[in-house]
């Protein structure tokens, strides 16, 4: 597996709580999950995916935790069309 | 030494935190388990409202548009009774700064932080607030974290609250994203005690007086425009604040008779701390998972006592189903040339409900709109939903099923919302006023506080504790 180069803008996840440290009045099936953080920073030293590393944050914090992403982007978007809309307010339906 | 960063004892920590990171002393209005000095906690900010309006002119926040929805109104004449049809305006708050009325609550703090030295803001939220403090934290000139809930445990995020980490990290701000649960709050007390950051809670004073401008600036423009104050005010009520702020501001422009009617999506039936339910909701704000709650207790937050209070200036509460306000979203958009977000798009819809049924002659002012884009979009949130498993169609919106069906109506007289029973919230909010301090304790001004809290006389309050 390549290192991942000092200085690369990154996403690390650190379990802040494992299951049986979470707060008491859980519903069921968020009780079986470990409470994840997931924040992006600048690498501070080489690390491969998956091993731990340390950022430093775009305001200057130093946080650790598992390396998951390199180059975190976003690609939300207006989704796959819902045909249910296109008629409304149309002359096909006033 | 390093302290205990465990859940509970870091929340045993939590008004030592809260009294560093606020700068308030809260105690000194507090004088029972149930009452305090609201009115003096409200003016001892120490900003009118003249100071409130030159802070935030600063920061690109205030002086937005107000639009007379023409078309909507006509299409709401064709089947409302005769005379009936009320003129329908929108106060388009996606004009501040970040898009949305929320940079009004933001703006203040900020000047707040700035003022009393503290080198950056920190906010647990996954809606507006966030880009709204990260942007105000730009222009002020210090550091800025957003706590957010963020994704399921299939690490899915919320494709709303995906466009809101972008916006945040756009403006600058380092943001956490958390899966689901509500050991948000526990996150936010940790970043507050590890950086010594201002919190910019939505609950403070600040964030409240924020608003009021928002309600002075609705009076001005409709007596501007039309010669006479609004009737009636719809707002989106999800914590209190958007409500509280708003009517405030109404009553210190002298709007005293303008009818103050809340909105809320119906999410009944979905858990807000369930991992499973968390993306079988199409609204992450402004639904009944914040809005009842926060309504029957709002000292259910961060700070000691909450400056929202909304059952102290709220006349009405409608709640619309997810189908209705898609529907009239894209009507607004159809009709009225507006592409716009789904927190102004929900007391929208209950602005339709209401100008059905008043007269032609009378005002509804729909107080925000928010932006809209990839991920908040309708569009998007009804892909998502399908994708999730639920059905999407077109129908009676009765048939709507939060987290099962979304109906959605297939004409503008579908859309009734559903008005709740007002003395039912007051009764449970005097249930929760017991849990705090039992009745054999209660003084005089307990019962003085409980009435102005839930808009009674004590005489009220009285009876309904016997029950």
């Amino acid at each position: 597996m390549s290192k991942i180069a000092q200085g690369t803008w990154v996403e690390i996840e650190q379990v802040v709580l494992k299951p049986e440290e979470r707060a008491p009045t859980l519903p069921e099936d968020t009780k079986q999950t470990p409470y994840l953080l997931h924040v992006s920073g600048f690498l501070q030293a080489a690390a491969e995916l998956g091993q731990e590393a340390t950022i430093r944050t775009i305001i200057g914090r130093e946080l650790s935790g598992t390396l998951i992403t390199v180059l975190p982007s976003y690609n939300h978007s207006f989704g796959t069309t819902v045909p249910e809309l296109l008629t409304i307010g149309t002359e096909v339906e006033p | 030494m390093s302290r205990d960063m465990s859940f509970a004892a870091v929340t045993a920590r939590k008004n030592e935190i809260m009294k560093a990171s606020l700068g308030i002393d809260f105690s000194d209005f507090i004088t029972s388990p149930i009452a305090f000095d609201y009115e003096r906690m409200m003016t001892e900010t120490g900003y009118s409202h003249a100071d409130i309006a030159r802070i935030q002119s600063e920061t690109k926040v205030g002086n937005t548009p107000l639009f007379e929805l023409r078309n909507l109104t006509e299409a709401v004449r064709k089947f409302a009774g005769p005379g009936k049809g009320a003129r329908i305006f929108v106060k388009d708050e996606a004009a501040n700064a970040s898009g949305s009325f929320k940079a009004r609550r933001a703006s203040i703090s900020a000047y707040e932080a700035a003022k009393k030295g503290y080198k950056g803001m920190i906010a647990a939220t996954s809606g507006n607030y966030g880009a709204a403090v990260a942007s105000q934290a730009a222009q002020r000139g210090l550091k800025c974290i957003i706590v957010q809930e963020v994704f399921d445990s299939r690490l899915v995020g919320q494709p709303e609250i995906v466009e809101k980490s972008r916006a945040c990290e756009a403006y600058g701000a380092e943001v956490l994203k958390l899966s689901v649960g509500p050991e948000l709050f526990y996150m936010l007390l940790r970043t507050l005690e590890e950086t010594g950051f201002f919190n910019a809670s939505l609950y403070t004073p600040f964030g409240i007086r924020g608003v009021e401008t928002l309600g002075i600036e609705i009076v001005e423009q409709v007596r501007a425009r039309c010669g006479q104050n609004p009737d009636a005010v719809v707002i989106t009520h999800a914590g209190g604040g958007n409500l509280t702020g708003t009517a405030r501001g109404l009553q210190a422009a002298g709007a005293t008779e303008t009818r103050i009617v809340a909105c809320s999506v119906d999410l009944g039936g979905l858990h807000m701390a369930s991992d499973k339910d968390f993306n079988r909701k199409s609204f992450t704000t402004g639904h009944t998972g914040f809005g009842v709650p926060f309504a029957t207790w709002p000292d259910r937050v961060d700070v000691p006592r909450n400056a929202a209070r909304a059952l102290r200036y709220m006349d009405e509460y409608q709640l619309v189903t997810q189908g209705e306000v898609f529907y009239v979203t894209e009507l607004l958009t159809k009709l009225e040339g507006l592409e716009r977000g789904p927190a102004g798009n929900t007391s929208l819809t209950a602005a339709v409900t209401l100008a059905r049924q008043m007269d032609q002659d009378q005002i509804v002012v729909v107080q925000e709109t928010e932006y809209t884009g990839a991920g908040k979009h309708h569009n998007r949130q009804l892909s998502f939903a399908r994708e999730n498993g639920i059905e999407v169609r077109r129908g009676d919106p009765q048939g709507n099923v939060p987290g099962k069906a979304i109906v959605i109506p297939e004409r503008l007289e579908q859309v009734l919302g559903k008005v709740q029973d007002m003395d039912k919230l007051r009764r449970s909010y005097l249930k929760n006023a017991i849990k705090a301090l039992p009745v054999e304790q209660w003084t005089e001004t307990d019962y003085a506080f409980l009435a102005a809290d839930i808009k009674v006389d004590v005489a009220w309050v009285k009876q309904n504790v016997a029950r």
